[in-house]
């Protein structure tokens, strides 16, 4: 196995990359985003990446990227979920009622009570969980395929939003439920610098820890120059990226509404970047959660291995079953936090909220490394999934391409994906 | 056999009258076995003869359609691989029951993980326990990080026993444990299997190899059409005393 590999890149290469224990799918999806953004820039007189535009691309593909890490237990556990979309559509739909009408009328909270948002998420966790989760019920103990159950649901759940909200436009959503959207929630370049240089710190504290725990059990560890590499790669990231969003200026208009709101007046000359966006960090959380779960926590491995052989799952003890409704409903909570960003962004409840996210969730997924025969994926990838996509399709809409095009070629980068993903495992070896 | 089996006390197993039908096929019909501490008993029949469906219910995965289990004289209930492991029974299966994806150490674990103590699994644990089972097992065996899936027969035959000696098995089901396995990894199960005897355990050994059953088995029985056809000490009887039940279903002239 490892003389096929060895003939297809030059050894040097290879020692460097299994020195570093990087992921060489990853780096090939970093590489093809990468090689996406230059085009597109190239292409675009160098309006693609900039700071405005990056942090355009990032808020537009928070709500896809929360789905696709969902989508990745889905399809890991050999199952797959066509509603996400529409299952978005009915969570949103619900909080968009809760917010405009339960709360403030029917419980008389009153509008712009502080209890409004905190509630409608609730609602709309609680019911995206329980839509999920049933639906993992009739899956796993019902035994009616995950295709079936769930393009029922595209139907269905499509069509309950638009029972809930008389198929008409709910809005204006409430302020602080609206800070989850993207442009209109962020935390300033001072706070964006102080969670980058937590998150820095984070990353190489986890990095320092993995390493004193391999040599607790005196595994081999990987030499310091390596660790340092790796630590310095993760710092240009993490701080370039804040560095990027900072960099986006809050329009000057819009600042001085900012000081006239808060009764002040702008000094001359003053500016202010947006920075990390709340649901960027929404996000991000979900990432680190989503990651723990699939790595260190019985669940996540209980996942993987359901996946890999689910009748050796079974016959160790693992109840598969109760596993489905609970991947299910793991998956529909996000798509309500997915809805919770989406509908914020746009700061009101549309009736085609959604519509076709099932699709990008999917490829996202599969993009992002997730094998459809199961057992395979990882949540990364599938973030970096959506983001390609994300790329991709506003990289197309700036340069003109027409609408058709555009999802023709969507539709064939999914494709080709796959294949490159089928050749590169037959090369590997990997399964 | 050198070590004798003492039969005076209550069997580690008994499986009585059980009975297992798929759709109109009597897979198992009416078939009683038993087994004592410190006993290997050789399953021994043609194809489709019913020996892995009728072990399968002793391991939790099939539900028998009638009959009873006894373990340690008392009747107990195996509804599913949950149930059976808290009866100690573990079970090597056939088609290799490990997860493809995984590596050693996380099928080793798969179902009973070592956790930390704020519950997450502990990885590094297991592989550890890993390597300190394997160093006994199989010292050949050094691929504790990649998954299973690029690994040997034998190696993934010495994680599936690994497994079910790692958890203090006292009742051991072995379904064609060296049916995939070269000379060398056959001659270390069958080694492994005197080994665990030696400790106590009562063993039921599905093998089609007649010689390698005389040689490891205290005790044979014989099931043809899903029927038992008798069982016997396997000291008392000839190779082709054994082909004869198996292939015509007769007992031996001198039943045991
Ligand atoms: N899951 C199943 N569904 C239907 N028939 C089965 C199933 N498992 C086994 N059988 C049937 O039961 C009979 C006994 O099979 P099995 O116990 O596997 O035999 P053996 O292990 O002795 O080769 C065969 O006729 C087989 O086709
Ligand atoms: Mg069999």
């Amino acid at each position: 196995m490892t003389d096929t590999v060895s003939q297809t890149s030059t050894p040097q290469k290879r020692k460097l990359l299994d020195t570093l224990e990087l992921d060489t799918r990853l780096l090939g999806m970093i590489g093809a985003f990468i090689l996406v953004c230059i085009a597109f820039n190239v292409l675009t007189d160098g309006r693609f990446l900039t700071p405005r535009n990056i942090f355009n691309l990032t808020i537009q593909t928070v709500s896809v990227a929360i789905m696709a890490t969902g989508m990745v237990f889905i399809i890991v556990t050999r199952h797959i979920d066509l509603s996400v979309g529409s299952l978005l559509a009915t969570c949103s739909a619900i909080m968009a009622m809760t917010q405009t009408v339960v709360l403030p009328d029917w419980l008389g909270l009153g509008l712009g009570h502080w209890a409004i948002a905190p509630g409608a998420i609730i609602v709309g966790l609680i019911a995206g969980c329980l839509i999920g989760g049933f639906q993992g019920w009739l899956v796993g103990y019902l035994g009616i395929p995950a295709f079936i159950v769930t393009l029922g649901g595209l139907l269905v759940w499509r069509n309950v939003a638009w029972y809930l909200t008389n198929g008409q436009t709910i809005g204006p959503l409430d302020d602080s439920f609206v800070i989850f959207g993207g442009i209109g929630g962020t935390l300033g370049e001072t706070w964006s610098w102080i969670f980058g240089i937590v998150a820095l710190a984070f990353a190489l504290f986890s990095q320092w820890q993995g390493r004193r725990s391999k040599i607790t059990h005196d595994f081999p560890v990987k030499p310091l120059w390596a660790e340092a590499l790796l630590a310095a790669i993760y710092a240009v990231a993490i701080l370039g990226f804040i560095w990027l969003l900072n960099s986006y200026d809050i329009p000057e208009n819009r600042l001085e509404r900012m000081f006239e709101a808060r009764g002040a007046v702008m000094p001359e000359g003053y500016t202010e970047g947006y920075g990390l966006p709340i649901s960027v960090l929404l996000l991000i959380g979900i990432a680190i959660v989503m990651t723990l779960v699939a790595r260190r926590t019985r669940l996540g491995r209980y996942i993987f291995a359901t996946g890999g052989n689910p009748d050796a799952a079974e016959l160790s003890g693992i109840n598969t079953r109760l596993l489905t409704v609970k991947v299910f409903a793991i998956m529909g909570a996000l798509c309500a936090v997915a809805g919770l960003v989406a509908s914020a962004r746009l700061s009101f409840h549309s009736n085609d909220i959604g519509t076709l996210d099932e699709l990008r969730v999917i490829a996202a997924a599969v993009i992002g490394g997730t094998a459809l025969s199961g057992g395979i994926g990882t949540i990364y990838g599938a973030i970096l999934g959506a983001l390609i996509m994300q790329s991709l399709q506003s990289g197309m809409a700036m340069v003109g391409v027409d609408a058709p095009f555009q999802n023709i070629v969507v539709g064939s980068v999914l494709v080709l994906a796959v294949l490159i993903d089928i050749i590169y495992r037959k090369r590997t070896g990997a399964k | 056999m050198a070590t004798e089996v003492r039969r005076d006390g209550t069997p580690l197993v008994e499986m009585r009258d059980i009975s297992v039908a798929f759709g109109g096929v009597k897979a198992v019909d009416h078939v009683s076995v038993d087994l004592y501490p410190g006993e290997v008993v050789g399953l021994l029949g043609h194809n489709g003869a019913g020996k892995s469906t009728l072990i399968k219910c002793l391991s939790g995965a099939y539900q028998a359609d009638g009959g009873e289990i006894y373990v340690n004289g008392e009747k107990a209930t195996i509804n599913n691989p949950r149930d059976a492991r808290r009866y100690n029974i573990e079970t090597i299966y056939q088609t290799l029951a490990l997860a493809d994806n995984l590596d050693a150490a996380s099928n080793l674990f798969l179902g009973r993980e070592l956790t930390t103590p704020m519950g997450f699994v502990n990885d590094a644990a297991m592989e550890a326990e890993t390597r300190k089972i394997m160093g006994r097992l199989n010292p050949n065996f050094k691929n504790f990080t990649t998954p299973v899936a690029s690994l040997s027969g034998g190696q993934r035959q010495s994680v599936a026993i690994a497994r079910a000696v790692y958890f203090n098995a006292k009742i051991l089901i072995m379904d064609e444990p060296t049916a995939a396995l070269g000379p060398q990894e056959t001659k270390m199960v069958a080694e492994l299997i005197d080994e665990l005897k030696r400790q106590g355990l009562g063993i039921f050994l599905i093998d089609h190899d007649i010689h390698q059953v005389k040689a490891l088995c205290d005790r044979a029985s014989v099931m043809k059409n899903g029927q038992l056809v008798g069982t016997v000490h396997v000291d008392e009887v000839t190779e082709d005393d054994l082909l004869g039940m198996i292939i015509l279903g007769k007992q031996p002239e001198k039943a045991a």
